[in-house]
């Protein structure tokens, strides 16, 4: 019953879960970030049995019924929220350490709420999706507050944890409607059943709630409210975990009701999605203009890409035909990348803020002058969320607008539209902080480095690992491509 | 009982749920509206679960793990609520402005 190579790394994460919060037990106050590398360790070895599961014959392994299935699909993302993982740990192991914070916990909580992305990306129905989009959040609400004493951060978790519960609470009515009308909790069974109840009222409500609970989950516009503050409140290393890692997972759960289990109703899904993706896109970025803490702008920024990242949804149902492989494909493209460069991004802003001592966008005028190092970083991060290429972020909008345009009529051409126009006003505000990080005149007197030594190394670490993955994704797409490729084979079930 | 009368409640329920989450000013009293509307959950759920006579008892299952999910949100929802009571004596979500919205 239990293929035991196939739970291999969601059985070594869990693992590794239980092994930091023990290492946390026994390790002395300053040997904290050891638990950090119990962490890393764990995750590089689980990232071995997704290479030989990927290179077996096998390439579907089903359990439980087809509750829980290892595929291509389930690989990539696996491999995705373990990387996330690694490089979140790599942000936090400095950021926590200068705080003294409970440090063992932190590295528990994060790499829980990765297990629950692992969990997700292979469930195949509603039961284990929604155990595993618990698991992301639980941790998640508990990390928005790590900064106990400071009330901003208490504030971004209950806020983060009220629209958290409340949008599981309508995901959750949703699921339950969807099974009482196809007396299924299997994707695959609620798909042939689908058939029979489509036109069904209570089936339409249905699904709309179960897009509304994820809607919450990726901070899609209108249910983007809590985004900006949770991530500004929350540690710069939990909110960069949030925007990549808590938002992949949304989209995991989308892409699996939305192409497995409501495969049989695009007419339904697509055109509420084409809704959400082109107000995300709008709304993001038209605020994110206004901006003035670098926090809030990329909070906006990442709302406005999760409206990038729903255009092929719509594209996929208001067209006849099979193009439902295409835009899982570039949803799963736009992903993998966004994750690369965003957390690049959140990276860059927990060094420049540390030498700065600010988040707010004009005190890091004339930043080139006097950190080049960070400056080139950030320009690279934020010139690739931009789009611009060689740089990864244009391969993931050249296939969007790929998926849009394929098999177009006036519905999707209007979406490309706005998100054209959208990919021109993103240019403007991430082009502005790069402006006045180079141009802008530094202020007359600049704050003594904290740090002369440079950043600490494994932060350094991490921006070693992003940069090179967004050039090289950026010159050779196919890397990432192939994946997404592969990935995209449950389109349509 | 019909299926239909107990879908009704569970409809009024998750209503009821919707409202208080929106009217309560106090983090508690919000936390107890999700409750409200995760016991309509369940109640959908049994009841479906038992209309369709479903040989894995799919439908009692979930409401088993949305049961145990729900402690432990609860769990965690008391805790940030206790953090930020002991922060500023008060549990009233108007009053936590630091943030704009």
């Amino acid at each position: 019953m239990f293929d035991y190579h196939a739970l291999a790394p969601d059985f070594i994460v869990a693992g590794t879960v239980l092994a930091v919060l023990g290492a946390d037990l026994f390790l002395p106050r300053e040997r904290k970030w050891l638990a950090a590398v119990v962490g890393i360790l764990g995750l590089t070895v689980a990232l071995i049995p997704i290479v030989t599961l990927a290179a077996s014959d096998d390439s579907v392994r089903s359990m439980m019924d087809g509750s829980y299935v290892i595929d291509d699909f389930a690989l990539v993302l696996k491999a995705f929220f373990i990387l996330t993982g690694y490089i979140v740990l790599l942000m936090s192991v400095a950021y926590v350490e200068a705080d003294r914070y409970y440090q063992g916990e932190y590295y528990f909580l994060v790499l829980a709420s990765l297990l629950g992305g692992m969990v997700m990306a292979s469930s195949r129905d509603l039961i284990s999706l929604f155990v595993g989009l618990e698991l992301v959040s639980g941790p998640a609400f508990l990390l928005a507050g790590w900064k106990k004493a400071d009330a901003r951060s208490n504030e971004a978790a209950l806020k983060f944890f009220i629209i958290g519960v409340l949008s599981a609470a309508i995901l959750l009515y949703g699921m339950s409607l969807v099974y009482g009308m196809t007396g299924s909790l299997s994707f695959d069974g609620i798909r042939e059943a689908s058939a029979s109840v489509a036109e069904e009222p209570v089936f339409v409500l249905g699904i709309l709630l179960v897009l509304v609970g994820f809607g919450f989950k990726v901070s899609a516009v209108p249910f983007h409210f809590w985004a900006p503050d949770t991530y500004e409140g929350a540690p710069t290393p939990v909110t960069a975990y949030l925007s990549v890692g808590s938002k992949a997972a949304g989209f995991v759960g989308i892409l699996l009701v939305s192409y497995v289990a409501f495969a049989g109703a695009p007419e339904i899904w697509g055109p509420a999605l084409w809704i959400l993706a082109a107000l995300s896109m709008i709304v993001g970025n038209l605020i994110a203009l206004r901006q003035e803490n670098i926090v809030r702008l990329l909070a906006y920024s990442s709302i406005a890409h999760a409206g990038f990242m729903l255009v092929p949804f719509a594209a996929a149902a208001l067209v006849e035909g099979d193009s439902l492989n295409q835009a899982f494909e570039a949803t799963v493209t736009y992903v993998l990348i966004y994750g690369i460069m965003n957390l690049g991004a959140f990276a860059v802003v927990i060094a420049a803020a540390r030498r700065t001592g600010s988040g707010q966008i004009r005190d890091w005028s004339g930043l080139g002058s006097y950190a080049p190092g960070i400056s080139i970083l950030l320009t690279l991060f934020f010139f690739s969320l931009a789009g611009i290429p060689p740089l990864a972020g244009w391969y993931a909008k050249f296939v969007m607008f790929l998926a849009v345009l394929q098999n177009a009529n006036g519905w999707t051409i209007a979406l490309a539209a706005i998100a054209a126009l959208n990919a021109v006003i993103a240019l403007y505000y991430y082009a502005r902080v790069v402006q006045s990080v180079w141009m802008d005149p530094a202020p007359d007197e600049v704050a003594p480095d904290p740090e002369p030594s440079g950043v600490a190394p494994s932060l350094g670490l991490a921006f070693g690992m992003l940069a090179v993955a967004v050039i090289v994704v950026g010159v050779f797409p196919e890397a990432v491509g192939q994946f997404a490729k592969a990935a995209s084979a449950i389109a349509g079930g | 009982m019909t299926l239909a009368q107990f879908l009704v409640l569970s409809a009024a329920l998750f209503s009821i749920g919707i409202y208080g989450v929106l009217i309560r000013r106090n983090a508690v009293l919000v936390l107890l509206s999700v409750e409200l509307m995760l016991a309509a959950v369940n109640i959908n759920f049994v009841a479906f679960g038992r209309y369709f006579a479903d040989s894995t008892a799919g439908g009692q299952v979930f409401a088993l793990f949305v049961v145990t999910v729900a402690a432990a949100e609860v769990g965690i929802g008391l805790a940030i609520v206790l953090l930020i009571f002991r922060n500023r004596a008060s549990a009233n979500i108007d009053e936590l402005d630091v943030l704009k919205w």
